[in-house]
């Protein structure tokens, strides 16, 4: 069965019929030419197809698209404006945060949530019990809290040691 | 050999696809746009070994929006030659579960995944030889592997040495099935249209792939294209073309002009694209009472399929690592109903070396003789079979500037001797060690009255950082500045050359490059005035032979130290720092190459605490056939990884004085862990992989002892 619904993906808006059975990252992929967020697994379980939903990061491949008529979805193509790099891009290039590169969009979207997550208060299993896990003046995050977030996202390639110093240095910024 | 200039090589130029890869718009195999794609889903053997005995489709194929499906009654006949696991759909036999024996067409990959469900097949099972042991009666000696190892050695009389040595050691080692997992899952667009084949496809080497499948189709290469500018990951498995590539093609001729898109679920990859087998090792060690090793033997056994033979030559580098007068090793293989094992990074010393090097740590212990110390005092000028001289052999070097570098001095060898807060703290070391291998290729440069110049090459970046180093070395190899070179790869059509492999692609490409500059300024010579021509000049030139390779033994070497932390009450494990010293000749770029340092021994602390794919009896294959059960080193894993390398230039290796840096990150960094947990709790765990279970004083026996 076919379903009309319209989402916008990095500004632009898209109206389209999808199969009931289609997810978001299918449809971004396969309908919309949009192929930013990668598949890994296809199962929730590697990160790569991260996206902004509304606001908010999750894996696209875990989201059938009928179910989101009218949403908002940023994707790691969208988070340069103007042709410029956002922040966490040109520090994953300056760190080397990844090697093929496959994983790298979802990671820098989920890093740039994540981000915001920690800054609205929201704890982690790394978080000390009473504490917050980064306040605007603390000047940013502990690395074990950066690992702990950022651990949705696989990296075979394994730039890990990487990834964390090129997270720390926006979240200090 | 002239070896060339450093100008571009040595910096630590940020990755030229960077800026692409960042936003997502490098486009890797499945992501190259196509007009009006077919999606293909393949139907999996849900039998082990037997026969087909009915297929029917009438279901599948009256579902609106289905092309077509594909069974061995209706699939272009390959080449009989095409053996093995590339001999897909050509007859009603089935070789090991989940070997594919269908495919469904479809409009829409939702349509051809629903409809691949209703394919019904029938089967006739036949019993299933799926169990590896070592004890097994129908091992054997494997046919030699290529480029040129053997799979005995001997030297002296190791069983003579080792009775009457003053410290002798006898131990068995097992590692578990590894799985690759590269990011990317195995992907191909094929298109058949003319009587040719394009196909965008993720590979470390389009020409090999092209080759293989040239000789499957019983077509003309040059009847194939395979366009490969991106890869997200490989690790050995998209060296040969598996049978996913070939079902890709048997579809597109189904439907020609159209595009046949196919990429494995991830599920699929566990059984269709290889995976490093499970061994089973025992290591002998004899050495004196000053610490000096008389003798070394080293055997393994893996399971190989019935279907194809692969060999992880675990004992390959044993013979290169120490001096000892008493030398043997041996290899051998039971062949099973599984799917084929195949070259995973560090094939055979990933595996090997963990074994050795853990029984090096016994010895060490057993000798008295500090770990680094042991290992330098049995460190050689020569190898020990051959008897060459090294190219360079700055084993020495690395584990003195390892040990400055991790605080070794301090440590105090008692086992179970430092406590912090509840958590028992051990450090470990062992050495790493991987040759240097070429592979041979060419390459084509053209120069353009402009000033500009177009290396051209079929190489691969698979995450290398290739489309960055290879550049800085065409650079310096034409004597330009770099932003004079524009390089081309990943298409077969660039000249021939090697795949991403063996920790060979800089090294056979670069030397390809050098001579085809060579021949260039030579070509130029010759021209009226030394003047380059209006429409520029282009030389294609092959790697010469290295002249050096009978007179030296080439190898890169390291030392991998690492710290854990063992959880006094849980077994939880936790290893906050690693450090690897490397000898691993020039460094191209400090920072990609970094990067594959510290990929690599993230790899082995993977191997050392994670990887683990249980192959179910029942049925053949891996249970744990995804990323949620098959655990891979997340972001929390990871520690601190500190990589450091020494300044060192091989003259005799190629023009460049490279190595390799691919796998030899990995390799023994599963040693140095499993020695720091023998020193953080006086367990010693001798299968991999490490798990709390093996730590903990009730759960203790069944494989470790103290
Ligand atoms: S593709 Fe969505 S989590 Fe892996
Ligand atoms: S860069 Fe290859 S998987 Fe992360």
């Amino acid at each position: 069965m076919d379903v009309d619904i319209s989402i916008r993906v990095d500004g632009d808006t898209h109206r389209l019929s999808v199969d009931t059975r289609t997810t978001v990252l299918d449809t971004l992929r396969e309908r919309l030419g949009i192929t930013s967020p990668k598949k890994g697994c296809d199962h929730g379980q590697c990160g790569a197809c991260t996206v902004l939903l509304n606001g908010r990061r999750v894996n696209s491949c875990l989201l059938l698209a009928v179910a989101h008529d009218g949403a908002e979805i940023v994707t790691a193509a969208g988070l340069a404006v103007d042709g410029q790099m956002h922040p966490m891009q040109r520090s994953f290039i300056e760190h080397d945060a990844f090697q093929c590169g496959y994983c790298t969009p979802g990671q820098i979207v989920s890093a740039v949530a994540m981000l915001g997550e920690a800054a609205a208060g929201w704890p982690s299993f790394a978080t000390p019990a009473g504490e917050q896990p980064a306040t605007p003046d603390s000047g940013g995050m502990r690395d074990d809290e950066i690992r702990e977030r950022m651990s949705g996202n696989l990296c075979r390639c394994a730039a890990y040691a990487n990834i964390v110093p090129a997270i720390r240095e926006v979240a200090e910024a | 050999m002239t070896t060339i200039t450093a100008r571009a090589m040595g910096q630590a130029l940020s990755r030229v696809d960077g800026p692409a890869k960042v936003r997502g718009h490098a486009p890797y195999a499945f992501e190259q746009p196509v007009d009006r794609p077919v999606y293909l889903y393949p139907v999996e053997a849900a039998i082990t070994v037997g026969r087909i005995t009915g297929i029917d489709c009438s279901h599948a194929s009256a579902q609106p929006g289905v092309l077509g499906v594909l069974t061995h009654l209706n699939a272009a006949r390959t080449s009989a030659g095409a053996s093995g696991e590339l001999g897909i759909l050509q007859s009603d036999q089935v070789a090991f579960r989940n070997q594919f024996v269908g495919a469904v067409l479809a409009e829409t990959s939702e349509i051809a995944r629903y409809a691949a469900g209703l394919v019904r097949v029938d089967y006739e099972a036949r019993p299933h030889d799926v169990v590896f042991d070592a004890g097994r009666r129908d091992l054997y000696k494997p046919e030699q592997l290529a480029p040129s190892f053997p799979m005995d050695t001997d030297k002296g009389d190791v069983d003579a040495a080792l009775s009457s040595a003053p410290f002798a050691l006898d131990q068995g080692y097992t590692t578990p099935r590894y799985h690759h997992n590269p990011l990317e899952p195995h992907s191909t667009i094929a298109v058949w249209a003319d009587g040719h084949f394009t196909l965008h496809m993720s590979t470390q080497g389009v020409h090999v792939a092209r080759a293989c499948l040239a000789q499957v189709f019983d077509l003309d290469p040059d009847r194939i294209r395979i366009i490969a500018p991106y890869v997200g990951g490989a690790f050995g498995s998209k060296v040969q073309p598996r049978a996913d590539a070939v079902l890709a093609m048997l579809a597109a001729r189904m439907v020609p002009g159209r595009p046949v898109k196919f990429q494995l679920t991830r599920q699929q990859t566990f059984s269709q694209t290889g995976y490093r087998p499970p061994t089973v090792q025992r290591v002998q060690l004899g050495a004196d009472r000053d610490g000096r090793l008389l003798a070394v033997a080293h055997s393994c056994t893996a399971p190989t399929a019935r279907i194809q033979e692969f060999a992880e030559h675990s004992t390959r580098s044993t013979p290169t690592l120490y001096a000892t007068p008493n030398l043997r090793t041996r290899q051998r293989l039971a062949k099973l109903d599984i799917s084929t094992p195949s070259i995973m990074r560090a094939p055979g010393e990933a595996s090997g070396m963990f074994a050795v090097e853990s029984a090096m740590d016994e010895m060490a212990i057993a000798c008295g003789v500090d770990p680094v110390e042991f290992r330098i005092r049995n460190d050689t000028d020569t190898h020990p079979l051959t008897g060459l001289p090294f190219s360079s052999r700055n084993l020495a070097g690395c584990m003195r500037e390892g040990a400055r570098r991790f605080g070794w001095d301090q440590r105090d060898p008692t086992p179970r001797a430092r406590r912090s807060q509840g958590w028992l703290v051990g450090t470990g070391v062992a050495t790493a060690l991987y040759s240097v291998f070429r592979l041979p290729g060419s390459a084509s440069i053209q120069a353009h009255p402009d000033g500009r110049y177009t290396v051209s090459i079929g190489a691969a970046d698979i995450g290398t950082g290739t489309w960055t180093a290879l550049a800085q070395v065409a650079a310096d190899a034409l004597g330009v500045d770099l932003t004079q070179v524009e390089l081309q790869i990943g298409d077969t059509n660039y000249p021939c050359a090697s795949e991403a492999a063996a920790s060979s692609g800089i090294t056979s490409w670069g030397a390809a490059i050098c001579e085809a500059a060579d021949q260039l300024r030579h070509a130029l010579a010759d021209q009226p005035g030394g003047q380059l021509p209006p429409q520029g000049l282009t030389i294609t030139a092959d790697m010469p032979e290295n002249p050096y390779l009978q007179q030296y033994s080439m190898h890169s070497f390291g030392a991998q130290f690492a710290e854990v932390r063992i959880n006094e009450f849980t077994g939880e494990i936790r290893v906050p720092r690693q450090l690897g010293v490397f000898a691993v000749g020039r460094i191209v770029n400090p920072r990609t190459a970094r990067s594959q340092l510290l990929g690599g021994m993230t790899w082995g602390l993977s191997m050392a605490l994670h990887e683990h794919g249980a192959l179910d009896p029942r049925f053949g294959a891996t249970v744990n056939q995804d990323l949620a059960t098959y655990h891979v080193a997340s972001n929390a894993d990871v520690g601190n990884v500190e990589v450091h390398w020494l300044d060192e230039y091989d003259p005799y290796v190629n023009p460049m004085g490279t190595k390799g840096i691919g796998e030899i990150g990995m390799v023994s960094a599963a040693a140095a862990i499993a020695n720091a947990v023998h020193h953080a709790t006086g367990i010693r765990v001798r299968d991999l992989p490490i798990t709390l279970d093996k730590l903990l004083p009730e759960s203790r026996p069944v494989t470790a002892t103290s």
